[in-house]
């Protein structure tokens, strides 16, 4: 039986197809959100890879911001959910989860049966989210992806103080006039998102294994501040911005066996 | 099909239904003060906590800005009116009530819910201290009189002698210069009987208040919130009495032939913390009944059930509202709550207008949701500026609420 999971995001939308529940068959993921053509194209893309029809997967459930109007979906269920379930399954050990999406971070804390216990999220402010490094790689003229390795030739993080997306904006502009150099620039943004992350972590009883989901953790320089300010170690996977929709495909394998 | 039969039936209430009763209460309220201003009367703009039996026993005719704020807010002209107040300079900082009020008081119309113009203001700083210069400026403005009680915060659990005798002196004070402005005298006795009316008006609302904690519950929490206007404005009323003790009998009932007006399953049972969201009201409300998620506890549930015997015993209670008390009686009333009704979950209305209440939130909700080891989160709106919340943030959020509880229940 093969079942789907779709996790529409505000700027992204990643499909994956299981079999039987257990085993990965395809996956996809497509820089575009909700209220664009992203979800089809995810949807198309993973079932080209997977060889299959859409008639051919008995169950889908979709997750994520845009996960409300996607008409495809038998059922629908929280991203808090599907994150921790697909972490879960991947990584058993691990009981605290930071995931950073476009718009929202949040923080899950799962308990000793591998279940959601306690979350916290970011208030309606979207600083601190994957947003606001898309705005300073825009600011900096670089790509997003560059983020990472600019970080890493840091010698001197500069100070990031303002939690506004927008005064920030001006903050990274008059330290780079002031003479700062764009690799402290940049770490001292990385570093600004993990502290703002980090305080709603610590809301929660951090337990180890601390891992990082979501678009944002693909970010080698925020993954170290956050490792820095938690006091530490983080635990990722490349495949980190799929946990959302692996977990929706575990869960919809289990809803149709229940329904069957 | 005959023309008739055709017709969507038209909703007729039943007029011995306590939910019309007290819709006709607040009616009737703003018409009397309406009324009461053509007749050249005085009439006075009074914070929701200021002692309603003062002006009852005078038979001096308030309204309510905060419920007014409220009801313009919850009819969908919440922004428009906030605007007005900016454009004069207001911070939108400040509370959205507040905004709309001063704003009102600056129009003087709103067909959302229109009411008369100030010949005087009643402030009482047991709320917060955001009304002091929030009246202090409308009656600037206009030139009118305010009469101030200032019921200092309480950071112990009890209010002490000295502290009655302190706010004793202010309500003395008070009612002297209410019977300078509208020419009424004071009559001892007809105080005796409106604070027996409001004592039995309070007694009435906690026993309808008190049916949450059947499982389930005969009643969905958010009427409470439609209802608790009268018992701000009309506690003092023989009408409410009944009206509430007409609610407490059709909760009785309900519970007899399990029924409910919470018309969905109900497989979640919630502490909702906050004011709430009135220009989102449906879909705050929807969203959780959509889930079978009723709201059994709240703190209104107590807070204006206020019972005394003597002016001294009155005066205790005004010092003892929610919003004047520290952190811990705050939390034990809450703790009290969520056990009484075995609310499952907390859900925190991170309320951008009031920062008094919103402020302390964060650690006072950690602290209840331990306490009754139930598992807490919070969303960010407002009572009234519609701008500051966002429905998908707030969905997610009670999703999340009810799967953490599904999977304590471990049936996930
Ligand atoms: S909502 Fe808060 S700030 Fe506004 S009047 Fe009420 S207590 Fe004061």
């Amino acid at each position: 039986m093969y079942t789907l999971g779709i996790d529409i995001g505000s700027t992204t939308s990643k499909c994956v197809i299981l079999k039987d529940g257990a085993k990965e068959v395809a996956k996809s993921l497509i820089v575009a959100g909700t209220g664009t053509d992203g979800p089809n194209r995810a949807l198309n893309e993973v079932l080209k890879k997977a060889n299959l029809k859409l008639e051919d997967v008995s169950y889908i459930v979709s997750t994520g911001y845009g996960r409300k109007g996607y008409r495809l979906a038998n059922t629908e269920i929280s991203e808090l959910s599907c994150h921790a379930k697909g972490v879960m399954h991947l990584f058993p050990k691990v009981r605290t989860i930071i995931d950073i999406g476009g718009q929202d971070a949040k923080v899950l804390s799962i308990n000793e049966r591998g279940r959601l216990a306690e979350f916290v999220m970011n208030d309606k402010c979207a600083a601190g989210t994957g947003r606001f490094l898309d705005v300073m790689a825009n600011v900096l003229k670089l790509d997003i992806s560059d983020l990472e390795k600019e970080a890493r030739k840091a010698t001197n993080p500069v100070q990031i103080s303002s939690t506004c997306t927008v005064f920030a904006e001006s903050e990274v502009i008059s330290q780079l006039s002031n003479g700062s150099s764009r690799e402290n620039v940049v770490a001292g943004i990385c570093k600004s998102v993990a502290n703002r992350v980090a305080t709603l972590a610590k809301r929660l009883d951090i337990k180890d294994e601390v891992f990082m989901s979501g678009g944002v953790a693909k970010n080698e320089g925020v993954r170290n501040a956050m490792e820095e300010v938690l006091n530490t170690k983080i635990v990722y996977s490349k495949d980190s911005q799929l946990m959302g929709a692996l977990g929706a495909a575990l869960f919809a394998y289990e809803k149709s066996i229940k329904e069957e | 099909m005959s023309e008739e039969v055709k017709k969507k039936k038209k909703y007729v209430p039943n007029p011995n239904s306590a939910k019309y009763k007290l819709g006709k209460i607040v009616e009737k309220h703003y018409k009397e003060a309406i009324e009461a201003k053509a007749n050249g009367e005085k009439i006075g703009w009074c914070a929701s906590n200021f002692p309603e039996e003062i002006c009852q026993t005078l038979g001096i005719k308030v309204v309510y800005p905060e419920n007014q704020a409220a009801a313009i807010a919850a009819r969908g002209a919440g922004e428009k009116l906030c605007n007005i107040a900016e454009a004069d300079g207001y911070s939108n900082d400040i509370c959205a009530y507040a905004r709309i009020s001063l704003a009102y008081a600056k129009i003087e119309s709103a067909p959302e819910q229109d009411m008369p113009q100030p010949d005087f203001m009643l402030c009482c700083n047991n709320i917060c201290n955001v009304m002091i210069k929030w009246y202090e400026n409308i009656a600037k403005e206009k030139n009118i009189p305010l009469i101030m009680i200032d019921i200092p915060f309480n950071p112990d659990k009890e209010v002490s002698k000295e502290q009655i005798a302190y706010v004793k002196g202010q309500f003395l004070e008070a009612i002297k210069q209410l019977e300078e402005i509208s020419g009424k005298k004071w009559n001892e006795n007809k105080f005796k009987e409106i604070m027996k009316i409001s004592n039995r008006t309070s007694k009435a609302w906690l026993e309808a208040t008190s049916y949450c904690a059947y499982k389930p519950s005969p009643l969905n929490g958010f009427d409470l919130l439609n209802h608790m206007a009268v018992a701000v404005c009309a506690r003092g009323t023989v009408e409410a009495a009944e009206a509430f003790e007409v609610l407490c009998k059709e909760y009785k009932e309900n519970v007899k032939e399990h029924k409910s007006t919470f018309r969905v399953e109900e497989k979640y049972r919630i502490m909702f913390e906050g004011i709430a969201v009135w220009p989102h009201l449906r879909v705050t409300s929807s969203g959780l009944k959509d889930r079978g998620m009723n709201m059994v506890a709240t703190v209104y549930a107590d807070a204006f059930g206020l019972l005394y015997d003597d002016l001294d015993g009155l005066i205790r209670c005004y010092c003892g509202v929610p919003n004047s008390v520290c952190l811990e009686s705050a939390r034990d009333t809450r703790i009290d709550v969520a056990k009484r009704t075995h609310a499952e979950g907390l859900l925190v209305h991170t309320n951008r207008s009031c920062k008094l209440w919103s402020g302390f939130m964060p650690e006072m909700s950690r602290q209840v949701a331990k306490a009754c080891d139930i598992p807490l989160t919070s969303f960010d709106g407002d009572q009234a500026d519609p701008r500051n919340f966002s429905e998908a943030q707030y969905e997610t959020r009670v999703e999340g609420l009810a799967e953490v509880i599904d999977s304590r229940k471990g049936d996930c």
